[in-house]
């Protein structure tokens, strides 16, 4: 049933393919930390407008497909005279959307973190900022870090998408070889297995985290 | 034991369900029950073929024609938002092959179909006939059973007006081509220009809207879809003659010998009335080339 | 950015019958999944052997695959074994086999949430696993249960735009098709197309919100 020739013939398409989808994924998961951590500590903060921005993003972006906010990027910025490539609106569309998922996992653990110890940092004489960077977010990490983990698995599996606006990825190269082949099934029985070998360690890794995360409460 | 009354439960519900579902695809209406997808899917799928009736006795005897037609293609097959009607080319010659079997044209029913899915839905005995711009390939030929030749096209290129690209050959190294996935125009491009990136998207619609968004320098398929193009967005041209014949072809599910040879008569009967000209003019604008 | 002629009201209408489809085809498999799902959840939470593995299995397999690949391969490889759906049952059948993925390790976490200690003693008394489960157990789960569950119907509801690869008239797919008419109308449709799924979405994650706090 499976042709293994598919793979072998095409190894290096898929491997093609596979890079691409790792390369997005990391710059993508880079990004959407880095705005998602923002977007959770605005959402904090006792800045009124900064809260409203922070609220509103993550309201709006959670509620709308992934596909929507890449066509924004591809289809959107060309009518405003910037065109970035096909790789680039996915990976930044990812990155938007993610963010807003992000968000709402580091608020939740930044907000587990006892009250108390933000008083007590400010009452010791250190600023907002500062209490945030040395006393609040460190302890949220560990609560943060399994679900942030399951936002990365999603990350990858949501980087097909690529392959909707012509972005290289793995699923654009399996389309590529299914119909090159017209071998449908094997092709994409493959693809599968490459997705596998980047979100089955993830998903293990984040197995065992909770559960030593847990032991150790 | 209590386990196993949950079990029982928990299977009834299961094989329920897959009823349910078995119930909403059931339209062909194939005896076959709704044991498990896999089953009653592989059943109808074999009375199909093997069955002693003919494809064309099973039309006839529904009532209706279904056809595989494109939804995205100016001159062939286009949806109008505003009408909700499918015209074109294509839609004319499978109203008239409605007319032929059934006695009237709007014993038509047709479907969107994609350059990638409309093999799948072939098979799948969701549409009996194929009419959408395909092109009649030896690789195909082992999938599909084709008709004669019902239209001659060939690949040609569509760029912005005032493109620096004129023809084939100034696609080099660097150049953006925008194509359709599992099109033949795509594997041609990548045969005479193989420095070229090419772009690929699910269909015509977003291939072109691609084009514009500014994602690619030229796009490519068949001159007869790339006029449809040109003649909806005047800032783009056509440019750079054919470079390959595309054939197309009216195809039908392998094996069904006499739907096939129903519609090459019906083709033969359409050329030799005169009709197929004035098809052929009312939406490419100009009369066939003769041999 | 063409306003007027992409809000004219034969475009809007389109589009609309096109998120008409998207509400369908999510409310069928919100339904099946729901269904699968709460099975799925409750087999690996009864530990019932063979099953209970199997299950394990698969929903680690599909938890693990892109939603994309699901539907081309229930579109497009399964038809090469024999196995073949048209197209709404395709974008059916892939969003419900991975939404009950999911599903079912919200039903299974929100079961295990419940203290083991109320199991022995339910057990203890008389009940059967069964009554153990019905009466105590899923209750006090639902509750636990339920915004995790209208998060992942809000991602059912997005993800069929997925479908728009296998040509399902959905509303992105029609969104499409007026892009393609005039692209300078691009901007504007895709900001009708976010403000129709922001307003189900939006309303379901409100409900389940208000439901949260009545059940607390």
């Amino acid at each position: 049933m499976l042709d293994f020739t598919i793979l072998t013939d095409n190894f290096g398409t898929y491997l093609r393919g596979f890079g691409n989808t790792a390369y997005a994924s990391v710059l993508a998961l880079a990004g959407s930390f880095l705005l998602g951590t923002l977007l959770a500590v605005f959402r904090i903060t006792p800045v009124k407008p900064l809260q409203w921005i922070g609220t509103a993003y993550v309201e709006f972006v959670r509620n709308i497909p992934l596909l929507l906010v890449v066509y924004l990027f591809f289809l959107g910025l060309p009518s405003i005279g910037v065109v970035l490539s096909p790789f680039a609106c996915g990976t930044l569309g990812l990155a938007v959307y993610t963010a807003a998922f992000i968000a709402e996992a580091v608020r939740a653990g930044i907000l587990s973190v006892p009250k108390g110890q933000m008083e007590a940092a400010r009452s010791s004489g250190l600023s907002y900022g500062m209490t945030m960077r040395l006393v609040i977010l460190p302890q949220a990490v560990k609560i943060v870090i399994p679900p942030l983990n399951n936002q990365f698995i999603n990350l990858i599996k949501n980087s097909s998408i690529l392959s909707v606006i012509s972005g290289f990825d793995l699923m654009f190269y399996a389309d590529r070889i299914a119909s090159d082949t017209y071998v449908v099934f094997s092709t994409y029985i493959f693809a599968g297995l490459f997705y596998l070998l980047l979100t089955l360690p993830l998903s293990y890794a984040t197995g065992w985290l909770e559960r030593r995360l847990a032991r150790h409460d | 034991m209590r386990q196993r009354k949950w079990f029982v439960l928990g299977l009834a519900m299961l094989v329920l369900t897959v009823l349910t579902l078995a119930g909403c695809g059931k339209k062909e209406g194939n005896g076959a029950g709704g044991a498990s997808p896999s089953s009653s899917a592989s059943a109808s799928s074999s009375a199909a073929s093997a069955g002693g009736t003919s494809a064309l006795d099973a039309i006839k005897s529904r009532g209706k024609l279904i056809v595989g037609v494109k939804y995205d293609t100016r001159l062939f097959g286009l949806k109008d938002p505003a009408s909700g009607k499918v015209e074109g080319f294509d839609i004319d010659v499978a109203k008239g092959l409605a007319k032929e079997l059934l006695g009237d044209e709007s014993k038509l029913e047709l479907k969107e179909v994609t350059s990638k899915t409309r093999i799948p839905m072939l098979d799948n005995g969701d549409i009996d006939l194929i009419v959408a711009t395909m092109t009649i390939s030896e690789e195909r030929k082992k999938q599909v059973d084709f008709s004669d030749v019902y239209f001659k096209a060939g690949q040609s290129l569509l760029v912005k007006k005032g493109s620096p690209i004129k023809s084939i050959a100034d696609i080099k190294k660097g150049t953006k081509v925008i194509g359709v996935k599992g099109s033949t125009s795509v594997k041609n491009i990548a045969e005479k220009a193989p420095d070229a990136t090419v772009l690929e998207f699910d269909n015509y619609q977003d291939a072109f809207t691609a084009l514009k968004a500014g994602q690619g320098n030229v796009l490519t398929t068949d001159n007869a879809i790339l006029y449809g193009m040109a003649s909806q967005d005047s800032n783009y041209e056509v440019v750079g003659g054919t470079f390959t014949d595309e054939p197309y072809g009216i195809a039908a599910k392998k094996g069904n010998a006499d739907l096939v040879a129903f519609v090459n008569d019906y083709l033969k009967k359409l050329q030799d009335s005169g009709e197929y000209d004035k098809l052929y003019e009312k939406w490419i604008g100009e009369t066939p080339m003769k041999e | 950015m063409d306003f007027k002629d992409a809000y004219k009201w034969v475009n809007l209408e389109f589009i609309l019958e096109g998120f008409l489809v998207t509400l369908e085809v999510a409310a069928a498999a919100i339904a099946l999944s729901f269904l699968i799902g709460c099975i799925a959840g409750t087999v690996r939470y009864m530990k019932i052997p063979v099953l209970s593995q199997l299950a394990a299995f698969l929903v680690e397999l599909v938890r693990n695959l892109p939603l994309l690949l699901i539907i081309f391969f229930t579109m497009f490889a399964l038809p090469e074994v024999g196995i073949k759906f048209g197209i709404v049952q395709s974008a059916i059948i892939a969003l419900t086999v991975f939404e009950a993925a999911m599903i079912s390790e919200i039903v299974r976490s929100g079961l295990n949430s419940i203290p083991k200690g109320q199991v022995e003693a339910s057990r203890s008394s008389g009940l059967t696993s069964f009554q153990t489960l019905w009466h105590i157990v899923l209750p006090q789960g639902l509750r636990r249960m339920v915004p995790p569950l209208v998060s992942q119907f809000i991602s059912l509801l997005k993800d069929t735009s997925l479908a728009v690869i296998i040509a399902l008239p959905e509303l992105m797919h029609n969104a499409n098709i007026v892009i393609a008419h005039n692209f300078q109308t691009a901007v504007p449709i895709l900001m009708f197309a976010a403000f129709l799924y922001f307003v189900v979405n939006y309303a379901l994650s409100l409900a389940s919100r208000r439901l949260e706090n009545r059940m607390a």
